[in-house]
């Protein structure tokens, strides 16, 4: 029997506790009273959107801060998304949001893995990025998730490059992530990037040093491989197996339908090859009265022909340990500077080298559309 | 026409001391403009001029004064067109010399005076700006007569503003500057003291004949171009155009004759008669020569051939610049031009962009060397990169120009330094008032086309007035700098300066491109040098990280935007020895430059 085609649903939950200085996500720290009002709209939309297609293949929580509406109205919404047996179900959580009881109700609930928003071990490092939690709730996150039964199955997300934050600070950041107890399977670290009207943006002396940034990309490539967490994706580190599926649809370029306000769907037309992506509207208040009207939310969206697709798919590729076919970088071995960044990965395929992680876009700017 | 009753004068005067609003005045009492039509400086009829306050083209106009008919001639102040008072000043028997009666005499002031006794012509002084509160006409007035010689009581006070003792100098120039001679049966001589372009009329020149009569359908031959026209018009301006039949000896008017290239109507050109010619032309004057050079070249390098067009055009009506095509590395396709000073660089830069619509970037100015080489042969170099290899080259000479300063005395000091620094020396220094000080410097050329003018303003709270004519070369200490990307020169930041300033100005470049080009998979070198040898260095070190970190269902679209809009980028960069350079970053370094 053919493998079923991955299909992901995405739900995105607005609302964040206070708002962190880099962050430009579609979230809130002012909406409370709406979460009620925004999660029906949401149960509406899974029910006429997807209930009725194809079962997912993964399913994930993001935000925003997911965490921070109670367990029963996230699990309102999951219980209303018809899953493949095997799926994978993820939740986005801030440390300081989460206890057992609210863990071990998502677990109930079918969520089987977890994602956590920690940023820095360092309280000084967080106060730079203007994060509020401090270190101590990561540890106890940590415990209550291995209490409710997500040992081996919950991620850690970090920042590389706050401006208070040494090389060895960022070390010991990665080294108290690994010691964890229950340790993360799974860690990403995204280099600070600078999102214009953020008041980071508007603080140019808080702005990262590139260079900083790729000395401590390196160094955490040398922890997390050490520590068993092979590299899969620029920003990304796993343990084998325990890569995220949610996101490597999206690496793919393959189907999922985004559920909430600013959330991004992509579908596929078999017969044509063409696709379509579009995206929801900003605001919770808007999505919300569009579902109640009839809508699906949409704000704007694009065909991607054939070959736009695949330029995209090249793009995603590149940034994987699965990397591209040869064919899309041709005379990589005569060019000094691709020489540099691309070595051979299986058969046919070349894939960035730890220096080419870092100069990506410089790769990406040399990519060919081999017509397959 | 009596000639005991024409009374032809220019107009001269300091910058803003006042000579295009008196004419206005003039223009207004004379009756020749009605109060409806009058609007300040009427004669300044250019955009550029009434935008900027300032007279760039001296502008004639004929007006009548109980019985008498004047042509007067409002001329501009500033030093860079100097040579249209020059040139009026040969159609003249007298000048108004006005001095603004709160600054008293300036640097254009003694020029022009001196200009005018030169040429023999009758001086009718007035202090000028009498309503101001600061005005102080007895001061100035003690102050012209000890450094002109003109008598204090024969000075007139004047308010071009008010208008009040405005017909008093009308009668004063009616009394005091001879009338023109000239025979009207002798064979026709007129001198062209201008021209100009209309696109409909073709060329109209100022003509004012000096002998014989001018009438219109005459043939007439052009003595120095050697060309025969018929005319088409002659007339006067009052100051709308009004066609006579007849223009006699001692008259100044304009002169169409179907020729459609200002060079061949030059200012200084003879016309006499085809038929009965004059033996000898009048004494003309040769064309300003450009003393100033740049590189202008359209930002979008599709617009060259509408850059050769424009200024085409604009030389029709300023036959000062000049131009021919020049290639860079770094800006494509462009032209060298020459100017007679930086403002008239500046003027004619804003035309061209504004009148034609271009966007054009400028090198920075230069002047022009002369380069004696080893082989016993001479160079003439108006841009960098026109200069010979150092070892060829046996001297360098570069041209000087006698600067005039008038200033405060408490200023004295700090001038002195000013120029010294910029390499000048001292010819003279003179009070001309107790408080008041003349120092004549002679000075290179470069060093004043820098920012002297600026400098010079600066450390005297704007007190100081200059003026400056051409003064011969010199040999001098100069070297060629080159700026060198990852071991490559990029014409366009080449300078010839003197070796006593090459490192700072190779440490200025060097830093200032450092910030602007951007990291490139290498580290690249910039360096500045004379020859072969590295005087200053700097780095752009390769760049490590450009990745994006997230790239999520939300990012995709917009990471795929960005990267087409890069790859879009990339084609247009300049490639200079294998850096990536934007053009913007040619066009800001030498914005900055400016
Ligand atoms: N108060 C006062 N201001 C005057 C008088 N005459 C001229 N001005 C002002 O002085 C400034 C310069 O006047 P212009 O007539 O343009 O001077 P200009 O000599 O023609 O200047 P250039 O052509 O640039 O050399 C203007 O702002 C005039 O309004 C005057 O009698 N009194
Ligand atoms: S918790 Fe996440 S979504 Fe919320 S403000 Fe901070 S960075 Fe943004
Ligand atoms: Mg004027």
């Amino acid at each position: 029997m053919a493998e079923e085609t991955p299909f992901g649903v995405y739900v995105h939950i607005p609302f964040c506790a206070s708002r962190c200085d880099y962050c430009a996500f579609a979230t809130w720290t002012d909406k409370a009273h709406l979460v009620g009002g925004y999660v029906e709209a949401c149960r509406a939309a899974v029910g006429r959107f997807v209930t009725e297609g194809r079962p997912a293949t993964s399913v994930f929580f993001g935000g925003g801060t997911p965490s921070l509406i109670g367990a029963d109205l996230l699990c309102s919404i999951l219980e209303l998304i018809p899953t493949q047996p095997g799926a994978e179900v993820t939740v986005e959580c801030n440390p300081e949001t989460v206890d057992t009881a609210k863990l071990a109700a998502y677990r109930a609930a079918g969520v089987n893995r977890l994602s956590f928003g920690v940023q820095s071990m360092l309280p000084h490092v967080l106060a730079s990025l203007g994060r509020r939690h401090d270190p101590e709730s990561v540890l106890k996150a940590a415990a209550a998730a291995g209490e409710a039964g997500f040992a081996g199955a919950f991620n850690v997300d970090l920042i590389i490059g706050g401006k208070a934050e040494t090389v060895s600070d960022w070390a010991r950041t990665v080294e108290a992530v690994l010691a964890l107890d229950p340790p993360p399977v799974h860690v990403s670290a995204y280099s600070l990037t600078v999102e214009a009207g953020t008041p980071l943006a508007r603080d140019r002396s808080r702005h990262p040093d590139p260079d900083d940034q790729a000395d401590k990309y390196l160094l955490a490539d040398d922890l997390l491989g050490a520590a068993g967490l092979r590299w899969y994706e620029i920003s990304n580190w796993a343990a084998p197996g325990s890569e995220c599926g949610h996101n490597q649809l999206y690496w793919a370029g393959g189907e999922y339908r985004g559920i909430g306000c600013a959330a991004h769907s992509h579908a596929v037309n078999p017969d044509t090859g063409v696709s379509r992506r579009w995206w929801n509207v900003r605001t919770p208040e808007r999505y919300a009265a569009l579902v109640a009207s009839g809508g699906d939310g949409e704000a704007c969206g694009e065909s991607l022909d054939a070959s736009q697709r695949r330029a995209e798919r090249l793009l995603l590729a590149l940034r994987t340990s699965n990397g591209v076919p040869e064919s899309s970088l041709p005379g990589w071995r005569e060019d000094p500077v691709l020489a540099r960044l691309v070595e051979p990965a299986s058969p046919g395929r070349v894939s960035l080298t730890r220096e080419g992680r870092l100069l990506a876009n410089e790769v990406a700017l040399r990519l060919v559309d081999p017509g397959f | 026409m009596n000639l005991a009753k024409i009374r032809n004068l220019s107009v001269v005067a300091h910058v803003d001391h006042g000579k295009s609003t008196l004419s206005d005045r003039i223009l207004e009492l004379t009756g020749a403009v009605d109060a409806r039509d009058m609007r300040e400086q009427y004669l300044d009829s250019m955009d550029i001029e009434r935008e900027r306050g300032i007279t760039i083209k001296a502008q004639n106009v004929r007006v009548g004064w109980k019985g008498h008919t004047i042509h007067l001639i409002d001329t501009p102040g500033h030093v860079d067109f100097g040579y249209e008072v020059s040139r009026s000043l040969a159609a003249c028997e007298g000048v108004v010399l006005l001095v603004d009666a709160a600054q008293g005499i300036e640097a254009q002031t003694l020029a022009n005076a001196y200009q005018a006794l030169e040429n023999d012509l009758e001086i009718v002084a007035a202090l000028n700006k009498i309503d101001l509160p600061a005005a102080d006409p007895e001061r100035y007035a003690a102050e012209i007569e000890k450094v002109l010689g003109v008598p204090a009581s024969q000075i007139l006070r004047i308010s071009a503003k008010t208008g009040s003792g405005v017909p008093e100098l009308l009668d004063a120039i009616c009394e005091r500057i001879p009338p023109p001679s000239g025979d009207p049966s002798a064979p026709l001589q007129a001198l062209i003291f201008d021209s100009y372009y209309d696109q409909y009329r073709g060329v109209v020149s100022a003509v004012r004949v000096v002998n014989g009569i001018l009438r219109s359908g005459d043939r007439v031959r052009f003595m120095q171009a050697g060309r025969v026209h018929d005319v088409e018009e002659i007339g006067v301006r009052t100051p709308t155009n009004e066609p006579v039949g007849e223009l006699g000896p001692g008259e100044v008017g304009y002169l169409i004759a179907g020729i459609k290239d200002v060079g061949e109507a030059r200012s200084g050109e003879t016309v006499t008669s085809a038929g009965a010619p004059a033996k000898a032309a009048l004494e003309g004057y040769r064309d300003p020569k450009p003393m100033v050079f740049c590189g202008l070249y359209p930002i979008d390098g599709d617009e060259f051939s509408n850059l050769r067009e424009a200024l085409e055009k604009l030389r029709l009506n300023d036959a000062s610049v000049t131009y021919e095509p020049e290639t860079s590395g770094a800006l494509g396709f462009g032209f060298r031009c020459g100017f007679l000073g930086l403002l008239h660089m500046e003027i004619v830069r804003e035309r061209l962009e504004r009148e034609f619509n271009l966007s054009l970037i400028a090198t920075a100015p230069s002047v022009e060397y002369l380069a004696h080489l080893t082989d016993g042969t001479t160079v003439v170099v108006h841009s960098p990169s026109e200069m010979p290899e150092p070892q060829k080259l046996e001297s360098i000479e570069e041209p000087y120009l006698q600067a005039t300063i008038l200033t405060p005395s408490e200023y004295t000091g700090t001038l002195m330094d000013l120029c010294q620094s910029r390499r000048g020396e001292m010819v003279r220094m003179e009070y001309i008032s107790p408080e008041r000080l003349e120092l004549v410097y002679r000075i290179p050329l470069a060093e004043v086309v820098m920012d002297f003018f600026d400098a010079l303003k600066s450390r005297t709270k704007g007190y100081a007035s200059l003026d400056y004519e051409q003064s011969g070369t010199d040999q001098a200490d100069l070297v060629k700098i080159d700026i060198l990307l990852n071991g490559v020169p990029v014409d366009a930041f080449s300078a010839i300066v003197h070796r006593s300033e090459a490192s700072a100005y190779g440490r200025k470049m060097t830093e200032r491109l450092r910030e602007l080009i951007p990291r490139q998979m290498f580290d690249v070198p910039i360096q500045a040098a004379i020859g072969g040898r590295v005087i200053a260095r700097e780095t752009v070190k390769a760049k490590r990280k450009d990745v994006l970190a997230k790239c999520y269902g939300g990012d995709i679209t917009r990471k795929r935007k960005l990267l087409e809009k890069q790859k879009e980028g990339k084609k247009r960069m300049k490639n200079i020895g294998r850096v990536e350079v934007p053009q913007e970053a040619f066009i800001q370094a030498l914005r900055l430059e400016e």
